[in-house]
């Protein structure tokens, strides 16, 4: 589904992300592990063309810095760590944006099929100031405000919610995106026990219609190990391993990327549950 | 799981989805009736009171006779010129028999009939002392006061929205002083077009809003990439005093040219004309439309950079062409009015208060309040310390001094 060919990423003299190949096939989790600026947000940015690199993104076989702009978003959806909101939108004003990428007449011409073509033709052309949301546009916000448990709490201002509820409208209108490829940027970085449970959750329920793949960055490794297909070790913006958790969260990686006794550690601290 | 439903289901949510709508994110015609009309009235208002005050029946009838006696004349001269290339196209036809001669009837029974009616309808041309304090001196002003404040608020609106910053203005970015400092630089140096009287003016100022837009971001964003408030007020503030010192050499040295440096300072629309209104109208509507059609984009950028980019909004391209619609407002309003503070600070942050943040309401909301602001201002600056007249700008920068206290330290709690 998606291939990353020989990525680099330079800021000056800063070599982030180097030298870097892997892919994720259709329901496959991949989790990016690794140490603080081993260059795993900088991999996700450069797969949604955030920033300049070399080297070739593949989105089912075809290269993503040629998509444009609409075509890219309806393909591949990013959930961010945090979230600053400054106005007061609504709920499902946000979640509602997620159909942007389906909104106005420049559209008509990359609709799918031929059929979808002529439809869109028959109710165009309209500005795009002046055309509302689609039917299928509400269903869309309807669906994943549902699916997040958003739904009750729709018109409220997006300044008076909690950070969960928060990170729950942005997740809904990326699901109202309807991407094939979901990217997860530490999505549950600083949310409670309850709030990260209740994500992860939701992601794994989207994960299952088919078709569809999940790319995550996170710092849990014991999280990784739960719920990941597929997991890459990076350090230093270099692959370090990647395969099944249970090939790459192993002593003989860990212990030097993290340079410490990351499983010994790991089994001290929850040794402490156990007793 | 929703998203696995068949085709029944499909139809259920159809039939849902009908009757669940989502909140209209713009507003109706009647809505849009009912802000013109304020407009209108607060318009009718302004054109009353002044120095010499005239009834307000006075009032519409001078103004009514005028756009009577004006529409007239241009229907005339329509009507001169269709039926001249209506003759000259049957002096042409005129060798083929037959047909034409009931098209060379109709034709003249239609120009007789339609002069017949503009006659009937033509006023003859408002005289006196009233109708011309009216019809040239505050109208054309009000008009343009009106329109400057509708392109300010639309401007400010816009870019708050763009840069996601509550106190993002032409004023407090130093983009309007930029824009003055063009004009100053065209008039003291003589940039002209030939044939156009205040193209040159217009052009530099236009171009200068720009580049100093490009050149506070280009700071701001080497400062500190997320825009943040006080990066961007305190280059804004440098900007503006670099450019008043630049621009008080440059009258030093041209003086004889520029009589009324507080005019480009402080603004005023003292003695503007139909012309300048006209020009005005223009670039309201076309940077208007240009805005307003990215009102969905404006939202995404509100929420956030990054995000608009993920949910698919061409970033860099609407960035450029917001910025360049914004400097052709801001520069044909200061080559016009002078910088005029705040306007666009203030309006679109009541207005945002009044109906919500989403760019589908608030831009056109912003344009109607953006005029009926400034507008009252301007009769406050024409009015309160009568016979004295004080520069509308300073009656702006009062009312938005203490605005921008409010919402600076209102973010700032916030965060």
């Amino acid at each position: 589904m998606l291939r990353v060919n020989d990525l680099t990423v330079r800021y000056g003299d800063l070599t982030i992300v180097d030298h870097l190949s892997f892919t994720v096939e259709e329901g496959q989790w991949l989790m990016i592990v690794g140490p603080n600026g081993a260059g795993k947000s900088t991999t996700l940015n450069a797969i949604t063309q955030g920033t300049a690199y070399t080297g070739q993104v593949l989105f089912e076989g075809e290269d993503m810095k040629k998509r444009k702009a609409a075509e890219r978003a309806r393909s591949v959806g990013v959930l961010m760590q945090n979230h600053f909101a400054e106005y007061a939108f609504s709920v499902e004003e946000v979640v509602g944006l997620g159909r942007y990428a389906y909104s106005g007449s420049r559209r008509i011409a990359d609709r799918d099929t031929a059929s979808e073509r002529k439809v869109a033709a028959v109710h165009l052309p309209r500005p795009a100031f002046l055309a509302g949301h689609s039917d299928e546009d509400e269903q869309a916000v309807e669906r994943a405000l549902t699916l997040t448990g958003m739904i009750s709490q729709r018109k409220q201002s997006i300044l008076t919610l909690s950070g969960g509820e928060l990170q729950r409208t942005f997740l809904a209108q990326v699901f109202a995106q309807g991407p094939k490829l979901l990217l997860l940027d530490e999505p549950t970085n600083h949310l409670d026990l309850v709030y990260q449970k209740q994500v992860f959750e939701l992601i794994e329920k989207w994960l299952q219609t088919p078709g569809r793949a999940v790319i995550s960055v996170v710092h849990d490794l014991s999280l990784a190990k739960a719920c990941a297909t597929k997991v890459l070790l990076m350090n230093h913006g270099r692959k370090v391993a990647c395969g099944p958790a249970a090939e790459v969260l192993i002593p003989e990686h860990l212990d030097p990327v993290y340079q410490m006794d990351v499983c010994g550690w790991m089994r001290q601290m929850l040794g402490q549950w156990n007793g | 799981m929703p998203e696995n439903e068949d085709a029944s289901g499909q139809q259920n949510r159809r039939r849902m989805g009908a009757v669940m709508r989502l909140r209209p994110d713009r507003f109706s015609l009647i809505e849009f009736v009912i802000f013109a009309a304020v407009t209108f009235a607060v318009l009718c208002l302004c054109v009353c009171i002044g120095s010499v005050s005239i009834p307000l029946t006075d009032t519409l009838s001078v103004i009514w006779d005028g756009v009577r006696y004006h529409l007239g004349r241009l229907g005339m001269a329509v009507i001169y010129a269709v039926s001249g290339s209506g003759a000259e196209a049957v002096g042409g036809a005129g060798t083929v028999p037959g047909g034409v001669s009931t098209t060379v009837e109709s034709t003249g029974a239609a120009i007789s009939g339609g002069t017949g009616v503009l006659a009937s309808w033509l006023a003859a041309k408002p005289e006196g002392l009233q109708a011309s304090i009216i019809l040239s001196v505050r109208l054309p002003r009000v008009l343009c006061v009106a329109m400057t404040g509708a392109a300010l608020a639309l401007a400010g609106g816009a870019m708050q929205g763009l840069l996601k910053n509550p106190l993002a203005d032409g004023s407090t970015l130093g983009v309007s002083s930029g824009a003055a400092l063009g004009a100053v630089i065209a008039i003291a140096f003589g940039v002209r077009f030939p044939g156009l009287p205040f193209a040159g003016t217009m052009v530099m100022a236009i171009l200068f809003a720009f580049l100093s837009l490009i050149l506070i971001l280009t700071l701001a964003y080497r400062l500190d990439y997320s825009l943040a408030t006080n990066t961007i007020i305190l280059i804004g503030v440098i900007f503006s005093m670099f450019v008043s010192s630049l621009m008080n050499i440059i009258v030093t040295f041209a003086a004889d040219r520029i009589q009324h440096i507080t005019f480009w300072t402080m603004g005023s629309l003292q003695g503007a004309s139909y012309q300048n209104a006209l020009v005005l109208l223009g670039a309201l509507v076309i940077c208007g439309s240009v805005l307003l059609r990215h009102a969905q984009e404006l939202n995404a950028f509100a929420i956030g950079e990054d995000n608009a980019r993920h949910i698919g909004v061409d970033v860099r391209r609407v960035k450029l062409v917001i910025l360049v619609t914004v400097s052709g407002l801001i520069g044909v309003c200061v080559s016009i009015g002078g910088s005029i503070g705040f306007v666009g600070l203030v309006t679109p942050h009541i207005v945002r208060m009044l109906v919500g943040p989403n760019h589908r309401r608030l831009l056109p909301a912003s344009l109607f309040g953006g005029a009926v602001f400034l507008m009252l201002a301007d009769l406050a600056a024409r009015t309160l310390l009568n016979p004295i007249e004080l520069p509308i700008g300073v009656v702006t920068s009062l009312v938005g001094a203490v605005v921008f206290v409010v919402i600076f330290y209102r973010s700032r709690r916030h965060s």
